[in-house]
């Protein structure tokens, strides 16, 4: 497929577009199907959390690739002879490398990837209270600024800006009340 | 002839971008209202302009020109009009036209429908969006250039990729662009801010509708990219987790978070600081997710233009762009000074949870989709982070939102009673576990988890309706008033309806059809019968079908339940002629919210045909509560309060004086 284009750019182009074309049936054919519909749901469940490796971001159950028609394949065979769904992965991932699991092992490596949502949400929690508490307790110590009479009037002002919709003006602003 | 107008309006562009960029900036440092009211008339200029070279490139598309480089290798002359039209954007060069042009006609907007603007705070912003206009047309002057002829003239073009020929993808680009590009006015009202110092609620005010405006857009730009590859792609997913799905996702959460922040600042003056930031970073993942995609970075199928020198250009651009304004914001949002009071018990406390979850969603996104590259580059560890991660992470996440999000229409501003919106919401509740039973009835106790799904989606739609029949106190006054008296109520209360409703109209969709899917898979010759789910598909004809620029190999099935026939259901694998590219046509047959799903395999020489049949309950849940949450935007939009540019008459200060009586 990459010695017909003569641009680089070409070529990487159509590259992209025949593995858009090679990538794009769901990719299971009748004849890998096992026998045994248990194993077989193993096997689909396992090909989920699989990637081929040749398309971009597709599990080997997506792709129509032929390395992933083979490790479909190789999935099966190891569930056909006893293996557990742990030990098809430890048989994957010694051959391949942990690139080929879409869901990454919890590891030093990817210890910041798996907590940084609760990270991120624990932070944003604590400067969120830190800040409300704060504002409320500066709040507090300082005298308001505006006496009574000048925050309703305040906010009879705002409110007349709100959200109402324009009819004829029949009144003036209540300004009596 | 076209093209070197093209080329020329370009060119013109940027000097009218520099002189956009740094004119009114000028203005209003030295409080010079001359220049500064310059800022609408250049920004109605670089309109006219940019308009002028986008329908060039248009014309020389439509035109077949394949002596234009750009035309040579997007398009082909048996492509259809619509198509050789939507390859002018369905590639790099005049994609970066289409996005400038739009960031032309955004800010051509603002100068024209919002005069209510302080002429300091709209110079600034209008400035800030030249100069976002002036680097992109250096971008595309110096590297991008789709104006480019070739000599001699090739007799034929290349095609453009077979896969993005299709009505879906036709306009996902645009739609997608102009959610993007919306960000950025968003993104100008906040470095204009800063630079300025003018944040109130007025401001709040004035960015608003954009934010929804970009919102809606970018709802509906995912919901067809979504929509699109569920039907295109075959195998009937309709979400992948692609870091080029990703880049769209993150602006959008961003952006549902920014314009919850921002009522907040508009009515209690508070989160000012937090709405500042959410508006720079809402543009920034645009950025990103424009330029992601096309640097080559995030290899994936929608990266159709790999090109890693242009990576760096875009990756200098990324860190002026963000990086600049994330500067100025450190220096400048301690200098704002607090906004309003709140107790963690309010709307606003509810607001604010919505946007650290939504927060959180972005982040997680953003640490996923980058994770692999920056642990790649730091330890030449290679690994992958797939769809179950993200389910896992995300997913969890967004139990929490959706489970607050009934609550927080029902708290009051400033102080509010949880006991008190729980009891009120006691009816959606209930409902919610009547939702639960009818699902273990129908499915005889499916799987927990998806009951819960179910019980939740119930639960937000039926919260949103509560809302409304609360807030127009329907079922405890007289019809007449209450039917008046929801008609006064504000559009934003219905927007906020539609909004939540199709949020949870969405999960309800997104966890039936991924829960109750069933699946065959099959080898049938005609007159052949398979069954999927409660339904039988029967082969009754198959064989080749020419097109404009294709050659299919078809194969129709005939559609019955329970000896009644349902409908005729024709899917194809498809070649297209001029680059041999191969794609699926799946075909659908809808019933009721469900569709039933068959795309083809291998075809045999002996009329063997590879079927592969699924039944998708509720799937269209999925796209239609997305489409519920856009016109929920417009709804909002529509209130008169938002209404760009509408006098707000006082009518508000009348009422106390009636219900006193």
């Amino acid at each position: 497929m990459r010695r017909g284009a003569s641009l680089v750019r070409c070529m990487l182009v159509s590259i992209v577009a025949i593995l858009v074309g090679l990538c794009s049936a769901r990719a299971v054919e009748p004849d890998e199907i096992l026998a045994n519909p248990q194993l077989e749901q193993r096997a689909r469940h396992i090909s989920r959390e699989l990637r081929c490796m040749v398309c971009q971001n597709e599990s080997i159950d997506e792709s129509h690739a032929p390395l992933a028609r083979d490790l479909r394949l190789i999935v099966r065979e190891r569930l056909v002879a006893g293996d557990s769904d742990d030990a098809v992965f430890s048989y994957l991932t010694a051959r391949y490398g942990d690139f080929v699991l879409l869901r990454p092992r919890l590891t030093a490596r990817t210890l910041l990837l798996w907590l940084a949502p609760v990270l991120v949400f624990c932070g944003g929690a604590f400067v969120a209270v830190l800040a409300v508490a704060r504002r409320r307790q500066d709040a507090a110590t300082m005298p308001s600024p505006l006496s009574e009479a000048e925050e309703t009037a305040l906010s009879r002002l705002l409110a007349a800006s709100d959200e109402q919709p324009a009819l004829p003006k029949r009144n003036p602003p209540a300004t009596s009340t | 002839m076209i093209a070197e107008i093209g080329h020329f309006a370009l060119v013109l562009a940027l000097a009218v971008g520099i002189l956009q960029s740094a004119l009114p900036l000028w203005g209003v440092r030295r409080t010079d209202h001359t220049l500064m009211r310059l800022a609408p008339a250049l920004a109605g200029v670089m309109f006219v302009v940019m308009g002028i070279a986008f329908a060039c490139l248009l014309t020389v598309h439509a035109l077949s020109d394949f002596s234009t480089q750009n035309v040579f290798r997007n398009s082909h002359s048996t492509m259809p009009l619509v198509f050789r039209l939507s390859a002018a954007w369905g590639n790099h060069e005049g994609s970066m036209v289409l996005w400038t042009f739009t960031l032309a006609l955004f800010a051509a907007l603002l100068s024209a429908f919002s005069n209510r603007l302080p002429v300091d705070l709209k110079a600034a912003t209008l400035a800030v969006q030249g100069l976002i206009a002036t680097t992109f047309l250096l971008f595309i002057l110096l590297t991008s250039n789709p104006f480019l002829r070739l000599d001699p003239a090739p007799a034929e073009g290349r095609e453009l990729n077979p896969v993005l020929q299709d009505i879906g993808l036709a306009l996902h680009p645009p739609l997608l662009y102009v959610g993007y590009v919306g960000f950025s006015l968003a993104y100008s009202f906040a470095v204009a801010a800063l630079v300025t110092g003018r944040i109130d609620a007025g401001w709040a005010r004035a960015v608003r509708p954009w934010v929804l405006i970009a919102w809606i857009f970018l709802t509906l730009g995912i919901a067809l990219g979504s929509y699109w590859a569920y039907y295109e792609l075959g195998w009937g997913g309709w979400w992948f987790w692609d870091p080029v799905e990703n880049a769209s996702l993150m602006p959008w959460l961003a952006g549902t978070a920014l314009f919850h922040s921002i009522i907040v600042m508009e009515k209690r003056n508070a989160m000012r600081v937090w709405t500042l930031l959410l508006a720079i970073l809402a543009f920034s993942l645009s950025l990103m997710g424009t330029f992601l995609v096309r640097s080559g970075i995030l290899t994936s199928v929608h990266a159709f233009a790999v090109d890693p020198a242009r990576g760096i250009v875009i990756l200098v651009i990324l860190s002026l762009f963000i990086g600049g304004a994330l500067a100025l914001y450190a220096w400048r949002a301690g200098e704002l000074g607090p906004g309003g009071l709140f107790s963690p018990l309010s709307r606003e406390a509810a607001l604010l949870l919505n946007n650290l979850l939504l927060a959180t969603a972005t982040a997680t996104v953003f640490v996923g989709t980058l994770y692999p590259l920056a642990l790649e580059a730091f330890s030449d560890d290679k690994i992958s982070v797939g769809p179950p991660y993200f389910n896992l992470t995300f997913g969890a996440l967004m139990v929490p939102l959706a489970l607050c999000m009934p609550f927080g229409p029902m708290l009051a501003w400033k102080r509010g009673d949880l006991l008190a919106a729980a009891e009120r919401l006691l009816a959606a509740a209930g409902l919610a576990l009547v939702a639960a039973a009818i699902g273990a009835w129908l499915t005889q106790g499916g799987p927990l988890l998806a009951l819960a799904g179910f019980a939740l989606g119930t639960f937000v739609i039926a919260g949103a309706v509560s809302d409304i029949i609360l807030r127009a106190r329907l079922l405890t006054s007289s019809p007449r008033t209450a039917l008046s008296r929801l008609a006064g109520l504000p559009r934003q209360a219905f927007g906020t309806l539609l909004g939540h409703a199709g949020i949870g109209v969405f999960l309800i969709g997104v966890v039936s059809a991924s829960t109750f899917e069933s699946e065959t898979i099959r080898t049938l010759r005609v007159g052949e019968t398979m069954s999927v789910g409660a339904y039988e598909l029967r082969l009754v004809a198959s064989g080749p079908r020419s097109g404009a620029n294709y050659q299919d190999v078809v194969a129709g099935f005939d559609v019955r339940r329970d000896g009644i026939s349902l409908g005729h259901v024709e899917s194809a694998k498809r070649v297209y002629l001029a680059s041999r590219v191969p794609t699926t046509e799946t075909g659908q047959l809808r019933i009721g919210f469900g569709q039933l799903y068959v795309a083809l395999g291998e075809v045999g020489k002996d009329g063997k045909v590879g079927v592969r049949a699924y039944w998708k309950p509720n799937i269209l849940l999925i796209w239609f509560g997305l489409v519920m949450a856009a016109a929920g935007g417009v709804c909002s939009l529509s209130d008169r309060r938002l209404r760009i540019g509408a006098p707000a008459v006082a009518r508000r200060a009348v009422a106390p004086t009636v219900t006193a009586q």
